[in-house]
């Protein structure tokens, strides 16, 4: 990204090798370390003996219930798990919300973002809070309000107010078939997760320059032009920060799942089934070796995105 | 500089707190009896058996969750870590064998094993491997539940029993809805259960065998007949759309509104429909739950909360005095009374309150008495989510291939060959 300030920075002398040998740079790496030196330790303590700990478990064939019978197994669990065609449907669930949901967060989120940053300054307040309100909503609590919207046996007036369109009667149970169920699924995440989009990108429409913009219109680009040759280049960074963060989030959905199907119809997810193995079978070492699976995914997912679409996420030092 | 104040205020309270804490110590021993969420009827119970112990022990509750697998999940876990701090357990009956075989259960003493007046399905729940390894406490049971007004035009003479292909006829003929529970969750494998044994099968024809060498019945004439009951109401619609995902709320809705006319359900549903709908009471009529062939009795589903001690208690002895107090007759047509949660102590019935408030008191305990348990196996979780994976939604089944195909899905469960 090139910003004013980091084309300022690259003109100075100390371009090059400049951060090997200043002094003024190796000290503020060394306060960078004291500063975030105890939030790693910890961070290590609270995620990576945890992660370890599953890595461990999901050699043994381990059951909460009958603990005297565990057993080493080496990598019988992933040969099961990965062996398991309801594996590969919920990792097939996962994939397709993720996509979805972030495919249509990533457009809404947008112009949500552009009404933000252009609202009449007496509505920006007002319309930034209403905006963010879903995302203030416990996910649970946001899961039973769509949930009973929609459920035909809880007296849910969708089908009541919607009856005017094509395919919606008033008989239509929303979560007795694969599609509708994920359709509702899907519209809640989107509806509770846009705001957390709109925001970054948000941030990243505020550090378009104004005067690169003006000297396009100068220059006679129509809206569409500049917002393409202009504005989305420019916010790149923020743009691929926002699909990474939600692509991780999305990947790891659970409440709402939980909550409107329990998985019924071919809606279980990733995390669903490894929870279900986990704590509702109490099989601790199948449970493990989903779960590591799972970590496995997001890892995949964070790689590609940081090195394939190269997210810069420290993009704001500008030094990329 | 507010901050810090603050702090150090919540620093004060914590260590505040944990001295009371500490300080409960001294006294009668504190038990603690984890429960089901009720109306606050074992609440009172635990506070009355309190005063009757006269100083000895003190019985405080702690409330577990909602439904049944997540106090199941609560608990065991913890028994798993061997937590001391649980005393009583409120326990669903499925669940007991997989915590008697995990050792997680303190031995009945010989005094509370005597059950001549409990009614034989809370006996029954209560055993694992031939043993009573709980207390019963309250007996739950499913019943028919008819409204008079559409039995008569359907024809129907309800003081004899009725069958399943009765009822599915009136239903049609009269263009009524059933209220059945379709949706997957606990209440299908009640009715798979009930209507397997009803058609004198069995899920599981040797429940107390290790994992991988339980025999599974469904693949028999049972499972089949069993299957061609459910598939047939959901394929020519006869509880209606909400079916595939109708719990026993549901179902209570769709009975009490127009189309409704017969429905399977627990006794929670009168003191519900009299509060909602008064009017309603008097086109309701109860009768023993369907048979499934004609004048064989119907195994009628049968739940409720047997009293469990834990083997990590610090006062076992203690513990199980608590229970003879709690589980004595009186109290339990009280809790009835009060609670709506039916006696497993057939004398608990001669009460005449209980007489009063619920009418059908004495077809609950004849239900009871013909009831069958679900599969008495430590792995009931994994058999029960097995069949709701395979046996919903009931307008998918195959009577012909679903009994089959399940049988082979939850044996390869159970051999850790699957995932469910």
């Amino acid at each position: 990204m090139t910003t004013p300030a980091s084309a300022a920075e690259k003109a100075t002398p100390t371009n090059g090798k400049r951060r090997r040998g200043s002094d003024r740079s190796r000290s503020e790496a060394r306060l960078g370390w004291y500063l975030a030196g105890p939030a790693f330790v910890i961070m290590l303590l609270v995620t990576l003996y945890p992660i370890l700990q599953a890595l461990w478990d999901s050699l043994f064939s381990l059951r909460l219930t009958a603990l005297d019978e565990t057993e080493f197994i080496w990598f019988r669990n992933y040969q099961v798990v990965l062996g398991d065609p309801a594996f590969w449907q919920s990792l097939w669930v996962t994939v397709l919300i993720t996509v979805i949901t972030v495919a249509v967060e990533l457009v809404l989120g947008f112009i949500l973002a552009m009404v933000m940053h252009r609202a009449a300054t007496q509505l920006r307040g007002i319309v930034r809070t209403a905006i963010l309100v879903p995302y203030g909503i416990v996910t649970v609590v946001s899961a039973f309000a769509w949930f009973y919207a929609f459920d035909i046996n809880s007296g849910g007036y969708i089908n009541n107010w919607f009856s005017w369109l094509p395919g919606i009667t008033e008989d239509l149970n929303w979560f007795a078939a694969q599609g509708t169920s994920m359709f509702v699924i899907i519209a809640s995440e989107i509806w509770k997760t846009t705001p957390f989009i709109s925001l970054l990108l948000l941030s990243g429409l505020a550090q378009v320059p104004g005067e690169l913009e003006e000297a396009a219109r100068v220059d006679g680009a129509t809206g569409a032009q500049v917002l393409r040759r202009v504005i989305l280049p420019n916010m790149k960074a923020a743009i691929m920060v926002a699909v990474l963060f939600r692509a991780l989030e999305a990947f790891r959905i659970f409440d709402n799942v939980y909550i409107m199907t329990n998985g019924a119809n071919n809606t279980e997810v990733l995390s669903l089934l490894a929870y279900n193995t986990s704590i509702g079978r109490l099989e601790i070492g199948l449970g493990s070796a989903i779960s590591v699976l799972l970590f496995l995914c997001v890892l995949i997912i964070a790689f590609i995105a940081i090195k394939g679409f190269k997210v810069d996420l420290a993009g704001t030092r500008g030094d990329t | 500089m507010r901050r810090p104040q603050a702090a150090v205020a919540v620093m004060a309270l914590g260590l505040t707190l944990g001295l009371v804490a500490c300080s409960g110590e001294s006294g009668p021993p504190v038990l603690t009896w984890y429960i089901n969420p009720d109306d606050g009827g074992q609440e009172e119970i635990a506070a009355r058996c309190t005063e009757e112990a006269g100083g000895d022990y003190q019985i405080q509750t702690s409330l577990l969750p909602r439904d049944a697998s997540s106090q199941r999940e609560q608990l065991a876990r913890r028994l798993a870590a061997s937590d001391t701090s649980i005393d009583i357990m409120s326990l669903d009956p499925p669940f007991i064998p997989e915590m008697a075989a995990a050792g997680f259960l303190a031995p009945v003493p010989d005094d509370l094993q005597d059950t001549d007046d409990v009614v034989q399905g809370a006996v029954d729940s209560a055993t694992w491997d031939d043993e009573l390894v709980t207390v019963p406490f309250w007996a739950n049971t499913q019943l028919l539940w008819y409204r008079e007004s559409v039995a008569e035009e359907a024809g129907l003479d309800m003081d004899q029993p009725v069958t399943w292909e009765q009822i599915m006829d009136a239903a049609a003929e009269t263009d009524t809805l059933l209220g059945v529970q379709g949706a997957k969750a606990e209440s299908l494998t009640v009715w798979i259960n009930a209507l397997i044994a009803s058609a004198g099968g069995e899920i599981i024809t040797n429940p107390e065998a290790p994992a991988d060498e339980v025999q599974l019945g469904l693949d028999s004439d049972a499972g089949r007949e069993a299957a061609q009951i459910m598939s047939r109401i959901g394929q020519e619609g006869l509880a209606g759309p909400g079916f595939p995902t109708a719990d026993e709320n549901a179902s209570m809705n769709l009975f009490a509104g127009d189309n409704g006319s017969f429905m399977v359900n627990w006794p929670f549903v009168y003191p519900a429909i009299s509060d909602s709908d008064p009017d309603l009471i008097d086109d309701i009529g109860w009768t023993i739950y369907p048979q499934v062939e004609e004048g064989t009795e119907a195994a009628t589903p049968v739940g409720g909360i047997n009293l469990g001690v834990s083997e990590f208690s610090e006062h076992v002895d203690l513990a199980y005095q608590a229970v003879e107090c709690i589980v004595q007759p009186e109290n339990q047509s009280e809790y009835f009374v009060t609670n709506g949660n039916p006696p497993s102590s057939i004398s608990a019935y001669d009460d005449e309150e209980v007489a009063e408030e619920f009418p059908m008191a004495e077809t609950i305990r004849d239900s009871l008495d013909q009831g069958v348990p679900r599969p008495q196996t430590p792995y009931y979780n994994e058999v029960s989510i097995g069949l709701q994976e395979t046996w919903h939604p009931p307008a998918a089944i195959d009577p012909d291939t679903t009994p089959a195909s399940s049988a082979e899905f939850i044996t390869a469960v159970l051999r850790d060959e699957r995932l469910l």
